[in-house]
């Protein structure tokens, strides 16, 4: 038996960093340092694991869609231990939204083959949290999505997904899509030697012609939504600031008694 | 006028407060036409019929217990055909927004996720969002096919505007995905009396100079002199201090009430992407520099084990 992860993971701009928008008010991935998705670690984290823990012979390829850059998403997944990855590049992706976003991944791992695709919950820039779901529409698979916990056995996936309301138990038949959440488990740093045998992995590069996508059917043009304009929120103006020297917790009652929140 | 679908979110018939917020942004757009679905459904019409439903689309069925989503999916399709709405209101839950997302692509529609408001536009409804943790507010609309947009709680005022809310029954037929993700267990949270961490007015958090589990006591006692909700930072839930779902920030829950409480947070990027547009902060802080005080509207530089409790003391009093 074979087991064939593929993982989903995007290389965004740091959160740390001054974010900010480019002209043409798609996300500018230009001027802000980028990185591997914190919440795609916790996937290629489980990827992982799951490979450990399975008696299967399991292969992890991690794929990405972004600009030339994103690479560095890809060895940092590769450093962490999956196997190869799949670089789907073209110009013409460029200011691609959610819907068109999950098309190419869609087609990709479809090229790709699978029997399971694993996700982060979100991406830190966007942050929709809607593609896992999406990736199960269009593959027409079960999707698993949101867990804290996950577990992969004869052909059947299980896992936890920890809601608002309620904890529920979820179980589905092989091929799937998983979502993990930052719950699931930390995800481990890449060793020396894992830094080192990550260069010599396979990183494939397929454009739009090799998942046979029109350029129409992505990029701005291809977009369902458009954004009509993106302003920085203005500052905060400045608060009163007092030092408790024993009148704090008066203090403030005093402010929330004025707001009328007593 | 044009109808609005809105997809309730209801706990056995018991409407929750966010889909009240949209029938008041869906009344901006046309006629509100709710959808329920699942155990209770039809139990939920008075209520919607008092903030605005005209109509209100009904299906029970074990499906969309058993099953996760996509059940849901079929229904609001189902609905979307019966009704040929103007666009499709969904609250923004994390179930919501798959829902959403699933629909949309079925309908080759475009998707707005998270939106703060919502107003009618001459190119159709306008979103607007917090993006950037917060730093940026952008305004955004569906170009192709009918708008799915979701809507954060806390978005709009839940408005008493009486409508017929008249019943009918949906007929749903279930697509061969609908069973693919069994729910084999459920355990429901265990209710702690206070109000919904993304729902309430008032939120009062705990971060890291809490220090320890049995310390929340005191941001506990607070938060209940005031009727607010409790929220952690992520160091205090990566400490193991307080549960997850409590937990504010960029992988947590965002909120936005009316007031915002932080004792014993610094501020972190991951933190203020979760609270920032808060309608008033507070913080409370040992550290004079934490950048958190660079959000508030009033804050206090002191120990919160001194400060907490003597705020707590003093709005019991006033309160009395």
């Amino acid at each position: 038996m074979s087991l064939r992860i593929v993982v989903t993971v995007k290389y965004v701009p740091d959160a740390t960093g001054d974010r900010h928008f480019a002209d043409d008010l798609t996300v500018d991935r230009d001027d802000v340092d980028g990185l591997l998705s914190e919440l795609d670690e916790y996937a290629v984290e489980q990827a992982l694991q799951i490979s450990e823990n399975s008696d299967d012979d399991v292969e992890i390829t991690v794929l990405t869609v972004g600009p030339e850059d994103a690479k560095d998403a890809l060895r940092k997944a590769l450093s962490m231990g999956a196997d190869k990855a799949i670089h789907v590049e073209d110009d013409d992706i460029h200011g691609t939204d959610a819907i068109g976003t999950s098309l190419v991944l869609a087609k990709a791992i479809e090229k790709a083959g699978y029997d399971l695709v694993i996700s982060g919950m979100a991406s830190t820039d966007g942050t929709m949290g809607v593609v896992p779901a999406l990736l199960a529409e269009r593959l027409g698979v079960p999707q698993v999505t949101l867990l804290s916990e996950v577990s992969v056995e004869d052909g059947t996936v299980k896992g936890r997904r920890d809601g608002d309301a309620a904890s529920e138990n979820l179980e589905a038949s092989l091929p799937a899509v998983v979502s993990v959440t930052d719950q699931s488990g930390e995800a481990r740093y890449p060793s020396f030697k894992g830094i080192m045998a990550a260069k010599k992995k396979p990183v494939e590069s397929w454009d739009l012609s090799d998942l046979d996508i029109e350029a129409e059917e992505v990029g701005l043009e291809g977009a369902y939504t458009t954004v009509d304009n993106a302003a920085e929120r203005p500052a905060r103006t400045a608060g009163t600031i007092v030092k408790d020297e024993g009148e704090g917790g008066k203090q403030l009652a005093e402010f929330l008694a004025g707001q009328k929140f007593i | 006028m044009a109808e609005v679908l809105v997809y309730v979110d209801h706990v056995d018939g018991a409407v929750r407060k966010p889909t009240l917020e949209l029938l008041t942004l869906a009344r901006r757009i046309g006629e509100p036409v709710a959808v329920a679905l699942g155990n209770g459904a039809a139990d939920t019409a008075a209520t919607l019929a008092e903030h605005g439903a005209v109509k209100v689309l009904t299906h029970e069925a074990a499906e969309y217990a058993d099953y996760l989503v996509v059940p849901k999916v079929d229904a609001l399709q189902a609905a979307h055909e019966a009704v040929s709405p103007a666009a499709v209101l969904v609250p923004s839950s994390a179930e919501g927004k798959e829902i959403a997302a699933r629909l949309a692509l079925r309908l080759g529609s475009g998707i707005i996720t998270d939106a703060v408001d919502l107003e009618a536009g001459d190119e159709g409804p306008v979103a607007t969002q917090s993006v950037f943790a917060a730093s940026f507010t952008t305004k955004s609309r569906v170009s192709t096919g009918t708008p799915v947009i979701t809507v954060k709680p806390n978005s709009a005022a839940v408005e008493a505007a009486p409508a017929a809310g008249a019943v009918e029954s949906l007929s749903v037929t279930f697509s061969a995905q609908a069973t693919g993700t069994k729910v084999t267990g459920r355990t429901p949270r265990e209710s702690t009396g206070r109000p919904e961490l993304t729902e309430a007015a008032i939120v009062v958090s705990g971060g890291r100079g809490v220090n320890g589990a049995e310390n929340f006591a005191i941001i506990e006692a607070l938060a209940d002199s005031l009727g607010a909700a409790v929220g952690a930072s992520r160091a205090a839930v990566d400490a193991g201090w307080y549960p997850h779902t409590n937990q504010v920030g960029q992988t947590g829950k965002s909120v936005s009430p009316q007031l915002y409480i932080a004792s014993g947070i610094s501020g972190a990027i991951q933190h203020r992407a979760g609270m920032q547009t808060s309608k008033t902060i507070v913080a409370i802080n040992k550290d004079a520099e934490a950048p958190i005080f660079d959000l508030v509207d009033y804050g206090v530089v002191g120990d919160l084990f001194d400060v907490v409790p003597a705020l707590t003391e003093e709005i019991k009093t006033r309160k009395g």
